[in-house]
């Protein structure tokens, strides 16, 4: 895990380009199979299928109470912090059900990481908040670790702001420069997986553009999974759109399927503004 | 397609029954300015001319008010799914419909000038196009009013029987022309009507495509056979 820098920073995957024109979808990264979740006896998914292509961005849509929170809270078992909580089925990366028991959370955790509906920063500067993560899976010189959070926080297209004040306290950020601080920290522990739960709900709208772009940015080099209440938000971001509705999968494609001619009519009435 | 909820914001369920009205009116006056057109040529109709050409400046005004209320739609509305289809369709199809409207005023101004001339044979041949054309541009109105994919399938399909006539007739003007010299003026209006006419069978055509592309959110499946083209017609000259 000490990759230089230049090794990191590659130009635009052409297969990632090559698969969004055409309007294709890659191969699956993490593939969700017959997963229910329950909260308590309380049944919020209902043996969901599901692929996330790889280095493409899935957006999931669907009513408030739907599951689409829940789904991506399995991805990274973030459940396994509350009791009574529990998933079945598998959820397999790499051929291994990160559902098993066996698996190392921290470890599944720096693999898939997570951003917030509302900017989390800790209460520390703008380096600590992306070095205190590192820290924790990797033994890092200073200059490494100073590498590190340059190239995070200009992954997170935050350098140009933040490079003058590294040393200040995070909570002097704008709301929108701190969940991009958010996002430079999960991508700080080089995950392969990035999950977003409503990552610009509580955002102005260009702040809100300019996280879209950096996801569009992002998926070069991540699988990223978005949870969104915001249907042009799924339309402008997400390769694949999987509507979810009172815990089932309703329907599954690419954003322009799904956007322009879903099937279900379920899809059609949420997606147009008939229910939901 | 089973039929959808209405929309939660009423004021959007509203613009869209308007635009669609927007489109039938549109329709409508098509419809009846092709008649008047055809009339004007099969009965030598001058008053009916007149009115077909005295009506395209609404028909064209009705095309710009459709056109800024779906970029407004779009602008204001988002659309999605086949809300965004329907919108898109109804800018196209009140593009096509005006084109109709173009081709029914040539084709009512050069009545006008047929008159002044003799014809050489009754007009049986185009009597039975211009009926054939609108009854196909009937039904595509109807189809659009009524999201009808089905019918719009029907006028794509039946587009073929306008195109032979059309054939037929531009062969038996040549020979015409051939006979008598001075036959050349009125057949050349003739084959123009002619043309004309086809054309406003494409423009119905396009409109069932867009209906159909609405409706079931795919293009129709199958290529429309496709009948020999005049463009290649050869009539060989008598000795």
């Amino acid at each position: 895990m000490s990759q230089t820098m230049n090794e990191t920073e590659q130009p635009p995957a052409m297969a990632t380009m090559q698969a969004r024109s055409a309007e294709t979808l890659g191969a699956a990264r993490i593939s969700i199979r017959g997963v229910d979740f329950f909260y308590g006896s309380n049944k919020a998914l209902k043996g969901i299928d599901l692929d996330l292509p790889e280095r493409q961005v899935t957006g999931m849509i669907g009513p408030s109470g739907c599951g689409k929170s829940t789904l991506l809270r399995v991805l990274n078992r973030m459940f396994d912090l509350y009791p009574g909580q529990r998933a079945v089925g598998q959820v397999l990366m790499d051929g291994v059900n990160i559902l098993d028991p066996g698996i190392d959370l921290n470890q599944l955790r720096s693999r898939v990481g997570m951003v917030f509906q509302k900017p989390t920063p800790f209460p520390m500067t703008i380096y600590e908040n992306i070095a205190f993560g590192v820290k924790l899976h990797e033994r890092l010189s200073k200059s490494q670790m100073d590498e590190r959070v340059e190239w995070s926080l200009t992954r997170a297209a935050l350098w140009d702001e933040s490079k003058d004040r590294l040393n200040t306290s995070a909570m002097g950020l704008s709301g929108g420069q701190q969940q991009r601080l958010c996002i430079a920290r999960t991508i700080a522990v080089r995950p392969e997986v990035i999950l977003l739960d409503e990552p610009t709900s509580a955002l102005d709208p260009i702040s809100t553009l300019k996280i879209e772009e950096l996801i569009d940015e992002l998926k070069e080099d991540f699988t990223i999974a978005i949870v969104t209440h915001n249907m042009q938000q799924a339309a402008r971001c997400a390769d694949q759109v999987a509507f979810f509705y009172l815990g089932e999968l309703v329907e599954v494609g690419t954003a322009t399927q799904m956007f322009t001619a879903p099937r279900e009519k379920r899809t059609q009435e949420y997606i147009t503004g008939r229910f939901g | 397609m089973a039929e959808l909820a209405e929309h939660i914001v009423k004021s959007f369920e509203q613009e869209l029954t308007r635009l669609r009205a927007l489109m039938t009116d549109m329709g409508g006056l098509v419809e009846r300015q092709v008649a008047l057109a055809c009339d004007a040529v099969l009965a030598r109709n001058a008053e009916a001319a007149v009115q077909a050409v005295e009506s395209d400046p609404k028909v064209d005004a009705l095309e710009r008010e459709a056109e800024q209320f779906v970029i407004r739609l779009l602008a204001l509305r988002q659309p999605m799914a086949q809300d965004l289809r329907h919108i898109v369709a109804a800018l196209k199809i009140t593009g096509e419909l005006e084109r109709i409207g173009d081709y029914a005023k040539n084709v009512a101004k050069r009545s006008l000038v047929l008159d002044q001339f003799a014809i050489p044979s009754p007009l049986s041949g185009i009597a039975h196009m211009s009926r054939l054309v609108q009854e196909n541009l009937k039904a595509v109105i109807d189809a659009l009013g009524e999201n009808d994919a089905d019918k719009a399938i029907q006028v794509w399909r039946s587009d073929e029987a306008i195109d032979d006539i059309y054939n037929a007739l531009f062969r038996e003007f040549v020979t015409y022309m051939m006979e008598d010299p001075r036959n050349i003026t009125p057949c050349t209006h003739l084959l123009f009507i002619a043309k004309n006419l086809e054309r406003i069978g494409d423009h119905a055509t396009n409109i069932a495509e867009m209906v159909y592309y609405a409706v079931k959110g795919e293009p129709i499946p199958d290529d429309r056979p496709k009948g020999t083209s005049p463009a290649y017609a050869v009539v060989p000259p008598s000795e």
